[in-house]
């Protein structure tokens, strides 16, 4: 049933054809230009994984309601993609209100777990906040030429005052980052994201989390016709902030699928800083440089809706095989699982940004981004961008740091529980849709050039400008020139395999490949069992010491002699305590007088409406 | 630029320099360890120790865990050959050779990393308390150091305008001793993170068992024989890896180019007397200090990261 999805999305991923052309159909527009291909693509190519993952994983659901779940699943899809068709204000609400409902209906699937209740609430509520402010911007970008005028076209048309050009970036801002989980709007998507079935938490974190990043292009680069060089600043920090911040408390996570929501804030993190960057060079008219930023950003959109996707939907499998998110309770699955554990050590290799996967190549591209600015007429801007780059490195590192926490604790090591001995490998669909989305990681990693040539009719859409010949040959990727910096994936794996067979050759035919199997070495202390390896906390500690003043951290320690020990340490974020409660706190208290007002008698009403009567024929 | 001999040509230097550094890097560590022992009045095994240890570790039978899976046993040849190639993009002999066209510094920091990275995920397959405590720490350190590297290598790659290793090497080679303040702060940075990096003392101790203070060798208990040689090899050529780069980005000079016949002995002579400069220097750096407790090593490799951003700030104040 759901290989209906499949074939659709097969059919989405081939239109890299640059077509500017209108379909104008009489209320709504549609319009498919370069960026929405590119970013059809994106959707194309992570769905088209997903749903062959998830008409296996679906079919194994106990949920009673699998009908309505496929509805909103494909709701889910379809609003996407009119999302990055719409050529309309009115259309791009629409789908985009289609969109979070359909993935608050999609994240309530446990409807009966009041965490998940809860979860789905918090989501709506930001969703509709960012959508007002989505709204409020279009307006702004109209420029009161009354109704007619909310296409896209008549808003290319308009000419805005910088004020009110900031005004219309700075909502955009706030509602897209709402949508991507940019930093103090971030809370509802480590609630969120986990709580939703497995692929549907791939199509949110992979999927949805773009669209948001396509909104803020299209409305930056597209529709507004100027843009100020503090735009970037603020985009550039933002996105720095968050980068840093996601990564930081997904190294503390105990529950596989909230870490993985935090990874993909750190993701968000890194492509609002590429997009800054790109506002930043394009204010200066460096051409070249924006379009590399710009590169990067894209590249690396697409990147992380792979890997991203392909470890959620793994994630699924486990979740599937054992019945357990935590972390602390898995263990030694690269035994039972063999298929999902190379597959998953492709998407966190990715993720993790090491060579020659595509992690790396977008990331690489962003700090050679970060390398040209100097070119940069601005000198305080000069001296941010170091720091900046400093930032992005800081983020990439602990990204490793966390996914070897990710990878060690729930593949590696011995079995935590006795009950993971019958952890059965995902199904031939869940395999499938795994294969696909690492096939996707280790193509875009190798074949860098080619995806950058593709990249480059986006940045001719947006930004005037182009990396142009962005290589020596094909098996070099050199943005700039190849005596600035050059990358070859594919002559990098071909030579570490070489070298890596040469060895393996070489050490069995000189000396021998005699092996023994025996007890791990217990440094004399025979008791050792599977509870001593790390868990999940504890594989976190570092990160919550040196980053305390970040975390709300809860713990509880047993003293030396308690006969029951019990352990607890819980981290939480600050920002919910410092802005969320007190935003809830302050909503409860007006809504308390405003209900001063209500006293459900119709006398009263009459009184209130009669009032406001006079006062309006007063000021009329 | 190039004519039709110099490919060929450069590949022969390429593969001399493969072949060279890889025989060369257990000596370099030997020298190391030797001059310790001088400094601390021991005789000391001689510099051939290592290539003795090596020749016993691969006569010997290995001995896996019982629950060892197929990442235990590729691990080891994945970080020899990702250390291996980290040598070949670094100009050590010469500049200019084909190879580093494939990857610059920016690709280089990510091999070390997907070296890293196996090695971690190696230490906690087994699943004893000992390798998941050195995969923890090492992370640890790695992240501090990584970016405190990366800045070092950007401050090079400002004052080149490259991140090609040749080109950077040839800039900086060609300014006549000239010295630049940001790469004073870039150099001192990099000293640290060479320390903390290659498992060197104030950081780690690479002669102890010592619970309390394991990192590097927490996470490598459960190897032995071949394994265990080829990543004690790969540890080797690391530690020659960094010291290259250091000689590469801050005493360039007197390098050769590809085809250079007449300069190759020369630039043979000075890079061997660098080498074991950089190694006393570091013998006596390592016999001076004392290991410190592990939470203070943020704050030691955070000293690095403030330093080469430093580094990377006071060459925009100056300019160049």
């Amino acid at each position: 049933m759901l290989a209906v999805i499949g074939l659709w999305s097969l059919d989405a991923s081939p239109q890299m054809v640059v077509l500017p052309l209108g379909l104008p159909d009489l209320p709504l527009h549609l319009r498919l230009d370069s960026l929405s291909s590119f970013f059809l693509i994106l959707l194309g190519g992570a769905s088209f994984g997903v749903s062959l993952f998830g008409s296996g994983y679906f079919r194994h659901m106990e949920s009673k309601t699998l009908g309505l779940l496929c509805l909103e699943y494909h709701l889910f899809l379809i609003s996407m993609t009119l999302v990055l068709l719409a050529d309309d204000a009115y259309m791009f609400m629409v789908a985009w209100e289609t969109m979070a409902l359909s993935s608050y209906f999609l994240v309530t699937t446990d409807h009966h777990v009041p965490d998940i209740r809860k979860a789905g609430f918090l989501y709506l509520l930001i969703a509709h906040v960012g959508a007002i402010a989505i709204l409020l911007g279009f307006g702004v970008m109209q420029g009161g030429h009354g109704i007619g005028a909310y296409t896209f076209d008549a808003m290319r048309e308009a000419h805005l005052s910088p004020f009110w050009a900031s005004a219309a970036f700075l909502l955009a801002l706030f509602g897209f980052g709402a949508k991507a989980g940019a930093l103090p709007l971030h809370v509802w998507l480590p609630e969120a994201h986990p709580a939703a079935p497995s692929p549907v938490s791939a199509l949110m974190s992979g999927v949805m989390l773009k669209t948001a990043i396509y909104g803020i292009l299209r409305v930056t680069f597209d529709l507004l016709h100027t843009q100020l060089w503090w735009w970037g600043v603020l985009t550039l920090a933002l996105g720095l902030m968050t980068a840093v911040f996601g990564v930081m408390f997904a190294a503390v996570q105990g529950d596989m699928k909230r870490l993985l929501a935090y990874s993909s804030i750190e993701n968000i993190g890194l492509l609002l800083a590429g997009i800054g960057l790109t506002i930043i060079f394009h204010v200066y008219g460096k051409g070249t440089l924006a379009a590399l930023s710009l590169t990067a950003t894209l590249y690396h959109s697409l990147n992380h809706a792979m890997f991203k996707s392909l470890l959620f939907i793994g994630t699924g499998s486990i979740l599937h095989a054992t019945g357990q998110r935590n972390m602390g309770r898995l263990g030694g699955l690269i035994h039972q699982m063999p298929w999902t554990s190379v597959l998953m050590l492709v998407g966190v290799l990715a993720i993790a940004g090491v060579p020659p996967l595509n992690g790396f190549v977008s990331e690489w591209l962003l700090l050679q981004a970060f390398l040209l600015s100097p070119g940069l007429p601005d000198s305080y801007i000069n001296m941010l961008v170091p720091v900046a780059a400093a930032a992005i490195a800081l983020a990439a590192a602990l990204a490793a740091y966390v996914m070897v926490k990710f990878y060690g604790v729930i593949f590696l090591g011995q079995r935590r529980e006795q009950v993971l001995e019958h952890a059965h490998d995902a199904g031939h669909w869940e395999r499938a849709g795994m294969a696909w989305l690492a096939l996707a990681c280790v193509a875009l990693g190798l074949a860098p050039v080619f995806v950058v040539r593709h990249v480059d009719y986006v940045s001719h859409l947006l930004i005037s400008a182009q990396l142009g010949n962005a290589a020596a040959d094909w098996m070099f990727l050199a943005p700039v020139d190849t005596e600035r910096a050059s990358y070859s994936p594919l002559y990098f794996l071909l030579a570490v395999s070489g070298v890596m067979l040469l060895t393996v050759l070489l050490v069995r035919h000189l000396y021998h490949g005699r092996l023994r199997r025996g007890p791990a070495w217990d440094c004399g202390f025979p008791a050792q069992n599977a509870r001593m390896q790390d868990t999940a906390e504890g594989f976190g500690q570092p990160i919550r010491r040196i980053f305390e003043p970040f975390f709300k951290i809860e713990s509880e320690m047993p003293t030396p002699f308690d006969t029951h020990p019990k352990y607890h340490g819980h981290s939480d974020d600050r920002l919910w305590f410092m802005l969320y409660l007190p935003i809830s706190r302050l909503t409860e208290r007006l809504s308390g007088w405003a209900s001063l007002l209500q006293h459900g008698r119709i006398h009263l009403y009459l009184t209130y409406t009669f009032v406001t009567l006079i006062v309006l024929l007063i000021f009329v | 630029m190039m004519n039709n001999s110099e490919p060929i040509l450069a590949g022969v230097f390429q593969l001399t320099q493969l072949l060279l550094v890889v025989l060369a890097a257990p000596l370099l560590t030997g020298w190391v360890n030797q001059c310790q022992a001088w400094l601390q009045n021991r005789s000391g095994a001689g510099m051939l120790q290592p290539y003795r240890v090596l020749h016993k570790l691969f006569h010997k039978d290995a001995v896996i865990a019982h629950n060892a899976s197929w990442l235990f046993r590729i691990t080891p040849y994945i970080v020899f050959g990702c250390m291996w190639l980290a040598t070949a993009i670094i100009p050590i002999i010469a500049v200019d050779l084909p190879f580093s066209r494939a990857a610059d510094v920016i690709a280089l920091v990510g091999v070390f990393a997907l070296a890293r990275m196996f090695i971690a995920l190696a230490a906690m397959d087994i699943g004893t308390a000992f390798g998941t405590l050195g995969a923890r720490r090492e992370m640890l350190v790695s992240f501090l150091a990584e970016p405190a590297l990366l800045m070092v290598l950007f401050t090079a790659s400002m004052i080149s305008h490259s991140t090609q290793l040749p080109r950077i090497v040839e800039a900086l080679a060609h300014h006549q001793f000239a010295l630049y303040p940001s790469l004073a702060f870039a150099a001192l940075a990099f000293v640290i993170v060479l320390l903390a990096e290659n498992a060197r003392i104030p950081v780690d101790n690479p002669s102890t068992h010592l619970e309390l203070t394991m990192i590097h060798e927490a996470m490598i208990l459960e190897y032995s024989a071949r394994h265990l040689a080829l990543i004690e090899w790969a540890s080797s050529l690391k530690l020659f890896a960094y010291i290259s780069i250091g000689i590469a980005l801050f005493l360039p000079h007197g390098i050769a180019e590809v085809g250079n016949w007449a300069g190759l002995p020369f630039a043979i002579v000075l890079l061997l007397l660098k080498l074991l400069a950089a190694g006393v220097g570091l013998a006596v750096l390592e016999v001076v200090t004392a290991k410190m407790r592990i939470f203070r090593a943020p704050e030691f490799l955070g000293t690095a990261f403030l330093l080469a951003v430093l580094g990377l700030l006071i060459h925009f104040l100056l300019g160049t």
